[in-house]
């Protein structure tokens, strides 16, 4: 019935401004549609529903968009890595562009064990005082603790910061660069260290550029 | 206010509301067309949320054809759900369309689907979000044509006040009249007076404001006049004489939506006959789609989509022609491609057993859904959806036998001539399907009775009868209630006010639209649901406007009395309703009328056009008149 043999393979995509406002569990079902409409031969759950088998990197958060998101999909026949990305690319949906497919030992541990950190560029609208920014930033990285309440629960932003730099300090576009962490239940927010600073995360757009592995380290 | 404009303010608008992703368009299969090259552009709009109306069929046919013509655009539009109103309201932004995020009141046309009656609020609330004049009469010449479809529409008066132009019946081919005709009435530079009169003159639109509604001393309806030369009496229903190829190229929505399937309508149209359905009296002639026709439309659509469930959408799915062959075909084509299919509306008969159990496979069985209506063979004559009570019990052994845990039965209450004894044997009746499910399965075997209240329908044999009282339904379900509970039962029951408020609207008249009015001015929108649906509310509407709710629902209209919805003509003609009620009154049946016409009023009525299409196009039996026998004339009925 079921090939035992599988390839596994991981995808890098960009998350785009189209559909920065799609959840996790909805890109997953978009992701499985395009898969179906890339005619691969995918592996299934066993069981009354099955699923095909993808693995879907860390969740960004609605409303951000990414350069660097990744997913891992399972096949029951081996197929060229760059065949299987000219056909991912052919089937993707607008704001989801496919940047590489490369083929990963069945052996590897899983993207979520592995992802450790992520950086953002975070683009800051309206008018803003650069000192007061410069100062602000300064303040959270001399912090020992920020506790910080997230749906009702206590927490301690300030381990889950890893770096965070003014990258641009245009007066109509103030960038912020930031490293948190993005490890399985602890994981910095971007949205999170605006509100730290006092900036209403609506009016800022996060962009997700790279995710860290724990050996890159 | 620009496209530019409205995408910068949403910028700040959709971090802030729930599911924004149904705000932003983009989907794979979206068509944006040169909004500068075309002449009639067209907003689609489903008046309720995103999530719903992206599971509508009609929007998805209607939004395909008409961006398939040159110089004609189609974009769609929803209902915002209430953040994103207050959202919109206070950044003063119009509602938009979400292919260009044009607002809408920039469109030619704008097309409402009524589907059901409890759009009717939502409906002008979005003519009042995308900036539109709610009234027709006072729209000017710079604003949308406002056109409105649907089973809803059949009874087009209560909404009068605020549609330009009904279109009665099947949107295929006449949406395409409508904007040509808009596209000329532009040319022209006409009055917009002009434009109404001329869309009078194409079958299967009726322009409301071209007639006047008249009313006896005692409040009833007396007649409709018409005002203007232009204006027919009565205005026939529209049909295709054979259904177009079903539409494959679907839009994707990126967030889950009500139905994520590709809905195939594999017939149109059912020859039941039973009295309570409006859609089977209003959807003649049958018209079935072939299993190559289908099976190519699945394939194209999964290749298009990548969607992996596929609906299988008709009246009564048992009922096509080669629904055997369909099904063996379906399943062995795509069994190996993890792709679930749904075949709902199956009758009860062990041959449904058969085509589930062939459809799933190896898959989940979750439930088994069937739908006797009523639980006493009486009730069932009465309604002619007869059935031998033993046929149901012995369905439902085959179903657990074949490993379905859950039945699913699906009763209604408040039947013509119900009494409690009918209620009672709902109960009874699915405690004996439960009691074969514990032979056949031991305890884990379930029965989940889904228990609706009966509405009666324009352009039914039940159009004149009285509804339940809320009180008379709520005893009713209170002995359900009662009767029906126990380890492996389930009930679900509909609200008495939702029931009498689906009522009111149905079978109203054209005062109804200031009671609609009324009723969004005071906030009424959502109605069809539960959290926002606001019973005391319509009843100060009512109040305010001096109607009597209770005169269009709790009545027993004499056979003789006009009837708001007398002037469309849904090609069944009133006589052969009346007739069909007596026959109820005495517990008559009619058979199937693919095995014998009961002259209907179809085949006459679309004589012309079923010559011009002659085949195995409809389901109509051949009947012929003695008279035209030798005639080369299309079989008639005998008049």
């Amino acid at each position: 019935m079921t090939n035992p043999e599988r390839y596994r393979y991981r995808i890098q995509f960009e998350k785009r401004d189209e559909i920065r406002f799609i959840g996790h569990l909805d890109l997953q079902r978009t992701w499985e549609r395009t898969l179906r409409r890339a005619s691969l031969p995918l592996c299934h759950s066993q069981g009354f529903n099955p699923r095909p088998k993808i693995n879907l990197g860390r969740a960004l958060p609605l409303g951000q968009t990414s350069e660097c998101e990744l997913i891992e999909i399972w096949l029951e026949q081996e197929i060229e890595p760059d065949e299987l990305l000219q056909r991912l690319k052919a089937a993707a949906p607008p704001g989801l562009m496919v940047v590489s497919a490369n083929q990963v030992p069945l052996s590897e541990a899983s993207l979520q064990s592995r992802i450790s950190s992520a950086s953002y560029l975070v683009t800051l609208d309206g008018e803003l005082d650069r000192d007061h920014l410069q100062s602000s930033v300064e303040r959270l990285l001399q912090s020992e603790t920020l506790p910080r309440v997230r749906r009702k629960k206590e927490y301690d932003l300030r381990p889950l910061i890893e770096s965070i730099s003014i990258a641009s300090s245009s007066p109509e576009a103030a960038k912020l660069l930031m490293q948190l962490a993005a490890r399985e239940g602890a994981s910095g927010r971007p949205e999170e260290v605006l509100l730290e600073i006092g900036l209403e995360p609506a009016h800022a757009r996060t962009h997700r550029i790279k995710l860290f592995f724990e050996d890159d380290l | 206010m620009a496209p530019v404009e409205i995408t910068r303010e949403l910028e700040k608008i959709l971090p802030t509301v729930r599911k924004p992703g149904r705000y932003t368009g983009g989907e794979l299969n979206q068509i944006v067309k040169d909004w500068e090259h075309c002449d009639v552009r067209v907003a689609l709009a489903f008046p309720d949320i995103y999530d719903l109306g992206m599971s509508n069929l009609g929007v998805m046919i209607l939004y395909d054809i008409v961006n398939k013509q040159d110089r004609m655009l189609a974009e769609r539009v929803f209902s915002p759900w209430p953040d994103m109103e207050a959202a919109l309201r206070a950044h003063e932004l119009p509602l938009y369309t979400l292919e260009t995020m044009r607002p809408l009141h920039d469109f030619d046309v704008v097309g409402l689907s009524l589907a059901y009656e409890s759009l009717y609020t939502n409906a002008i609330n979005l003519l009042d979000l995308g900036g539109i004049p709610l009234i027709a009469a006072e729209r000017q010449d710079g604003d949308p044509l406002i056109i409105a479809g649907g089973h809803a529409a059949l009874n087009p008066e209560p909404m009068a006040a605020f549609i330009d132009a009904f279109v009665l019946g099947e949107g295929e081919e006449v949406i395409i009249e409508i904007a040509e005709c808009v596209r000329n009435w532009k040319e022209q530079g006409a009055p917009r007076d002009a434009l109404l009169e001329s869309l009078a003159g194409i079958w299967g639109v009726y322009v409301p404001s071209l007639y006047e509604a008249h009313y006896a001393a005692d409040g009833t309806f007396s007649q409709l006049a018409a005002l203007s030369e232009k204006a027919r009496l009565p205005v026939l229903k529209r049909i295709v004489a054979k259904l177009p190829a079903p539409i494959s190229n679907f839009i994707v929505p990126y967030i889950e939506t009500a139905h994520n399937r590709i809905p195939i309508e594999i017939t149109r149209g059912c020859t039941r006959g039973c009295r309570f359905c409006q859609a089977g009296m209003v959807t003649r002639p049958v018209r079935e789609r072939s299993v190559e026709e289908i099976v190519s439309a699945i394939e194209a659509a999964m290749q298009k989509t990548g969607l992996d469930e596929v609906g299988l959408l008709s009246l009564s799915s048992s009922d096509h022609d080669e629904i055997v062959p369909l099904v063996k075909t379906v399943s062995e084509r795509f069994r190996d491609k993890n792709i679930r299919i749904s075949l709902p509306s199956l009758r009860i008969e062990s041959v449904s057993v058969d085509l589930m159990d062939e459809l799933h496979g190896n898959s989940s069985r979750s439930g088994f859904t069937l739908a006797p209506e009523a639980a006493t063979e009486r009730m069932r004559e009465i309604i002619n959806k007869p059935m031998p009570t033993g046929q149901l019990l012995e369905t439902a052994r085959e179903i657990y036998s074949r490993g379905w845990h859950t039945i699913k039965l699906y009763f209604m209450i408040g039947h013509p001539e119900e009494t409690l004894e009918d209620v009672r044997a709902i109960a009874e009746l699915c405690k004996s399907v439960l009691s074969i499910g514990r032979e056949v399965l031991g305890g884990r075997a379930r029965v989940h009775a889904g228990v609706g209240t009966f509405i009666p329908k324009p352009h039914t044999p039940f159009q004149w009868v009285s509804c339940d009282t809320r009180e008379q339904i709520q005893a009713k379900q209170a002995l359900l209630r009662k009767e029906l509970n126990g380890k492996g039962l389930k009930l679900n029951l509909s609200s008495p006010e939702e029931t009498r408020f689906e009522a009111w609207l149905a079978r109203g008249d054209r005062r109804m639209s200031a009671v609609i009015l009324e009723a969004w001015k005071r906030g009424a929108k959502f109605d069809a649901w539960r959290e926002y649906f606001n019973y005391d509310l319509w009843i100060e509407a009512f109040q305010h406007v001096g109607l009597d709710p209770a005169f269009y629902t709790h009545r027993e209209r004499p056979i003789d009395e006009p009837l708001p919805w007398d002037h469309i003509d849904v090609a069944v003609k009133k006589e052969y309703l009346t007739g069909d009620y007596l026959w109820s009154k005495r517990g008559q049946t009619r058979i199937d009328c693919r095995e014998r016409c009961y002259a209907c009023g179809i085949l006459p009525k679309y004589a012309e056009l079923r010559r011009r299409h002659p085949g195995e196009t409809w389901e109509c039996p051949e009947v012929r008149s003695p008279a035209r026998q030798k005639s080369d004339l299309i079989p008639l009925v005998p008049a």
